[in-house]
């Protein structure tokens, strides 16, 4: 589903990401780890294209990101193609980025009914079953700084759901939570994931990781430094600083 | 700020000691000085009221045969509409200019620069003058394709640029310039994070400005806009230069013939106030309106009732100036 290799990326003269490589395969979690600044949200934000790569091949669902393939040769994507290819890719920001002057009903349902066209009335049925699904079937009506950071996540995974992603990327969806409201908003991931989506998480949550992950990643300084089953990376690491930075965490 | 915080705390701590145990009646604090101040104010207003009441010299008898005249009433017209269509110029325009200024394309960029920089940097006065009398400058107007001699269109300056449409113009592209600078302000006050939450929906740019990034802005857009809507009815005045027929130049064609100045520009004061109060109506529903998911609205309360009760729980809002001065 997602296919990086050799992915770089830098801000002027700073190296962010130093070639990638990795692989998701359809219906896997993958859970990111890593030290701040080691590129983890910065990768994340290339797999939709919120930032374009300056090296290496990224590709989702065997397209290549920001680009369309036309015998050997790549074309740069519209405005409205990438608009398009954004569609399938499903994203959660560790500080919600709920739209505060709508609803969370109506923020689930915008855009089902502004970019994909579904009539109001479905996307309304829609977006009640996905709150539903979420927990949040009676805040329908409340606006977002009427609810907790917890059950805003929540509308947000929802409102991401509503498009009907292929992929859902989570850039440390419960960082900025309350320690008792960490648990609702993994229990949704957890339950997405048992239900066959492809997730790339960014997560500090190391027993989330070894729980739900298929493959856990650990990231450093822009690079891959290790990867693999989980109960290996996270349990018996064979890199020093993989070491390191699980005994800061844990 | 830093100080006030602890003595909070402490008020906070003692406060809850009394009513842990049984209920007593609590007495509010009497402002004494409060009313001492407002007795005062009001006995210099009234004195300033029957003063200017029994003045001679005002004419109050030609205020009032005024007033309510068809030639006011025209004035007010033109002047309402001119304040309407300058302010949907200004606007419209305003925000095609804020959205160049902060655009990627740097061609577009320093065009609308430009833009702001002249008109915003030249007389009001000035341009107003200046469109009034284009036609000494440009006696026709054609549209064609710029050193070729293909035209599309060709008018006579002075019949398409009535002193009505010079007004207009020249109202509307000074707004825009200020607009722009509202809209652009209010467009980057919005936190990158919600575009960002849009384009990963497949929301495409234009969309998100639309949908997402300007209906946000309007909470900062609209207190400044509705100052500048307040500005633009009263300089609709200066359009008298250019006869355009508004309620000052009406009223200046009255007191070039009857001499009666101040009686007259008293006529235009009452309703520039009039209009004025007016457009605090839909200001105050525009505010709740793009307010919605904000915190709830102040409740509403005069300023009467609030001098004399509520005073104590008051004092947290009137700001840490005020508390502070009541503790001495
Ligand atoms: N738009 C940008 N412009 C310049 N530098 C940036 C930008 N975005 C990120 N960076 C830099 O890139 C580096 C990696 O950032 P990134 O946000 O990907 O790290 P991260 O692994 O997600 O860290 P954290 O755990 O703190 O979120 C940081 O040093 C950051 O300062
Ligand atoms: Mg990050």
């Amino acid at each position: 589903m997602v296919h990086a290799e050799g992915v770089r990326k830098h801000f002027g003269k700073v190296s962010v990401l130093r070639g990638i490589d990795l692989s998701v395969e359809r219906g896997r979690v993958c859970c990111l780890l890593g030290p701040s600044g080691s590129g983890k949200s910065t990768f994340l934000r290339c797999i939709n294209h919120l930032e374009k790569i300056d090296g290496g091949s990224l590709s989702v669902d065997g397209a290549p990101v920001g680009h369309r393939q036309q015998g050997n040769r790549l074309y740069e994507l519209k405005e409205r193609e990438i608009a398009r290819a954004r569609r399938d890719i499903g994203m959660v920001f560790q500080r919600f980025n709920l739209f505060p002057h709508m609803t969370a009903l109506e923020n689930v349902m915008e855009a089902p009914v502004k970019v994909a066209g579904v009539t109001r009335a479905e996307a309304r049925a829609d977006a009640l079953r996905l709150l539903d699904r979420v927990g949040l079937a009676d805040r329908a009506e409340r606006y977002p700084a009427q609810l907790s950071g917890g059950q805003q996540q929540r509308v947000a995974i929802a409102r991401a759901l509503a498009m009907k992603p292929k992929l859902m990327l989570f850039d440390e969806p419960t960082s900025a939570l309350d320690p008792e409201l960490v648990g609702e908003v993994l229990d949704v991931m957890r339950q997405l994931a048992a239900e066959g989506m492809t997730m790339v998480v960014v997560t500090h949550e190391i027993g989330f990781a070894r729980e739900v992950a298929d493959t856990a990643v650990f990231m450093d300084g822009g690079v891959v430094v290790e990867a693999g089953d989980p109960r290996q990376v996270l349990g018996d690491p064979q890199q020093e600083r993989t070491r390191t930075f699980l005994s800061k965490v844990l | 700020m830093a100080a006030l915080t602890p003595a909070g705390a402490v008020c906070g701590a003692r406060a809850t000691a009394p009513h842990a145990g049984e209920s007593r009646t609590v007495v509010p604090i009497r402002h004494w000085g409060r009313w001492l101040a407002a007795a005062a104010a009001l006995t210099s207003l009234v004195g300033l009221i029957g003063s200017l009441a029994g003045n001679k010299n005002l004419h109050w008898d030609i205020v009032g045969h005024y007033v309510f005249a068809d030639l006011v009433f025209n004035g007010l017209a033109t002047t309402l509409w001119l304040t309407a269509a300058a302010m949907a110029v200004g606007l419209g325009l305003g925000v095609l200019v804020a959205v160049m200024r902060l655009s990627s394309n740097p061609v577009l960029r320093t065009l609308a620069n430009a833009f702001v920089w002249i008109f915003r940097g030249t007389p009001l006065l000035v341009q107003i003058i200046f469109w009034g009398y284009a036609g000494a400058l440009y006696k026709h107007i054609l549209i064609g394709i710029p050193f070729t001699h293909i035209t599309f269109l060709d008018m006579d300056t002075n019949t398409v640029l009535t002193p009505a449409v010079a007004a207009l113009l020249a109202l509307g592209l000074n707004e825009a310039a200020y607009a722009s600078e509202i809209v652009r302000a209010g467009i980057q006050s919005v936190d990158a994070g919600q575009a960002e939450a849009a384009h990963s929906l497949g929301m495409r740019p234009a969309l998100t400005t639309r949908r997402i990034v300007l209906p946000q802005a309007m909470r900062v857009i609209i207190p400044p806009l509705g100052n500048e809507t307040i500005n633009m009815l009263k300089m609709t005045a200066l359009v008298s230069v250019i006869s355009a027929h508004d309620l000052m130049s009406n009223i200046q064609d009255v007191y070039a013939q009857n001499y009666q100045v101040i009686p007259m520009l008293v006529v235009a004061s009452i309703w520039y106030l009039i209009l004025v109060t007016a457009l605090g109506l839909p200001q105050s529903w525009l505010e709740r309106r793009y307010g919605r998911g904000t915190a709830p609205a102040t409740p509403a309360t005069g300023p009467l009732q609030r001098l004399v009760t509520g005073a104590a729980l008051r004092i947290s809002r009137t700001g840490p100036a005020a508390s502070t001065d009541s503790k001495g």
